[in-house]
């Protein structure tokens, strides 16, 4: 089977203003993926499918991946010579930027007919709130359905070009989506027997402990 | 005569053993009635999680629930005596279940099966899973497990049998059909914005009352 590179060059040259880059997977499994641009997106998907040396004829995966707005902070380093003649002095100036956040879709492809893959494509959101809208790929692979819809029910990214993009899992009148990092969960707590964690802060809140007299050896563990 | 010695004096079980070997039969209408409602308790065919597959375990050869005349597993609600609810209810799904129960005609019983259907289980802090069958419905037997094997199938439907044994046919403690302040109909809930409404049945489920131990 071909390269992600060989595969990338065949596509820019079929599409020359097609937005391709590779993200390489650094870990052991080694699964690069190809990200795409979402304008050409459906001719990209529909040329990996009919190309006779690819013939991805199976999407067996679609997932969602929220990567939220992330500080970042930048250290450089410049010398300043001392005026007086000493050492030059190092001086550390820290920036930060925030690196804006966006929704992200995968798809594993496989082909049944060369019994090769997967190859692995992804594709962007403009941000997390009002760019939320790729292109389907469920006229493509017909399997991207009802995993689309459930992209669109857990992470909100809107296809254009389902057929039938309604919530899946979640009920109609749901609010939110849930598998986004920043969701916060309706505060239902109940009691718990062993609570730790999260579910500890939770429950120290709903059932504040009495005001216990201090006995002694009472913080003693 | 005094009052005592007008009021008859019940058989004892021995007085009625050493009946029964000499060939005399003694029951009560209210005897030979749950007798018979208990060793013919039909199930819904319903499986909701894992803890079904137990439940499939045990009507199987194997373990064969038909020993205890439960084997008849129902497909309409219509024909059913016994809602086992085995396995996780999430809140899509709990709105479905109590109008099955609904549609159960009485005299009706419900078994929760498993830590899920008890609590919401190892699921019971997520946003999307209710948290115990309980809140909606009326449970007359709790089987812990996760999931419980069918040997405990098995006894959670022996103490459902005792239990219906033990029911008194007149009185407040009468089963819910020989009632007549009991309506036996649950409100089903209705889909919210995060989460079911109401989300409980305050007739059915009372929150209890957590005291917090001094050294948590």
């Amino acid at each position: 089977m071909e390269s992600l590179e060989q595969i990338r060059d065949r596509l820019l040259s079929r599409y020359p203003g097609a937005e391709l880059s590779i993200l390489n997977n650094p870990s052991p499994s080694a699964q690069h993926s190809l990200v795409v641009g979402g304008s050409a997106a459906r001719e990209i998907a529909a040329f990996l499918r009919d190309d006779p040396a690819l013939q991805l004829d199976f999407c067996s995966n679609v997932t969602g991946v929220d990567w939220p707005d992330k500080e970042i902070v930048e250290t450089t380093r410049t010398t300043i010579p001392d005026p007086a003649g000493g050492p030059p002095k190092l001086v550390e100036q820290k920036t930060k930027r925030i690196q804006p956040g966006y929704l992200e879709v995968v798809y594993h492809l496989y082909s049944m007919a060369l019994k090769q893959g997967p190859v692995i494509i992804r594709m962007r959101t403009g941000n997390r709130t009002d760019q939320v809208t790729l292109p389907s790929l469920t006229p493509v692979w017909r399997s991207g359905e009802f995993q689309e819809r459930e992209v669109f029910d857990l992470f909100g990214v809107v296809f254009d070009g389902h057929p039938d993009l309604r919530r899946i899992l979640m009920w109609d009148e749901f609010k939110g989506h849930p598998m986004r990092k920043d969701y916060v969960e309706p505060d239902d707590y109940e009691w718990e027997p062993t609570p730790h964690d999260e579910v500890l802060a939770k429950a120290k809140a709903h059932y504040p402990a009495p005001a216990a007299p201090a006995a002694p050896g009472a913080n003693a563990k | 005569m005094t009052d005592s010695a007008n009021t008859p004096t019940p058989l004892s079980d021995a007085d009625r053993d050493e009946l029964r070997r000499q060939g005399i039969l003694l029951t009560s209408l209210e005897e030979l009635y749950n007798w018979g409602r208990s060793h013919s308790v039909w199930p819904l065919q319903f499986g909701l999680a894992c803890c079904a597959i137990e439940m499939i375990a045990a009507s199987m050869a194997r373990f064969d629930i038909a020993r205890f005349g439960s084997e008849v597993f129902r497909p309409s609600p219509r024909q059913a005596d016994l809602l086992i609810v085995s396995g996780t209810v999430t809140k899509k799904m709990a709105p479905q279940v109590v109008r099955l129960w609904n549609q159960m005609p009485e005299p009706k019983y419900c078994i929760a099966m498993g830590a899920c259907a008890i609590s919401g289980g190892p699921f019971k802090q997520g946003y999307n899973v209710l948290k115990g069958i309980d809140r909606y419905i009326p449970v007359d037997v709790y089987i812990p497990g996760c999931p419980p094997r069918p040997e405990a199938l098995l006894n959670g439907l022996m103490t459902l049998q005792e239990k219906i044994r033990g029911q008194k046919l007149t009185g407040p403690n009468a089963p819910r059909h020989l009632r007549a302040d009991d309506a036996c109909e649950y409100p089903v809930p209705e889909f919210g914005e995060t989460d079911l409404v109401p989300p409980t049945n305050p007739e059915v489920w009372q929150p209890p009352t957590i005291v917090r131990p001094d050294k948590p």
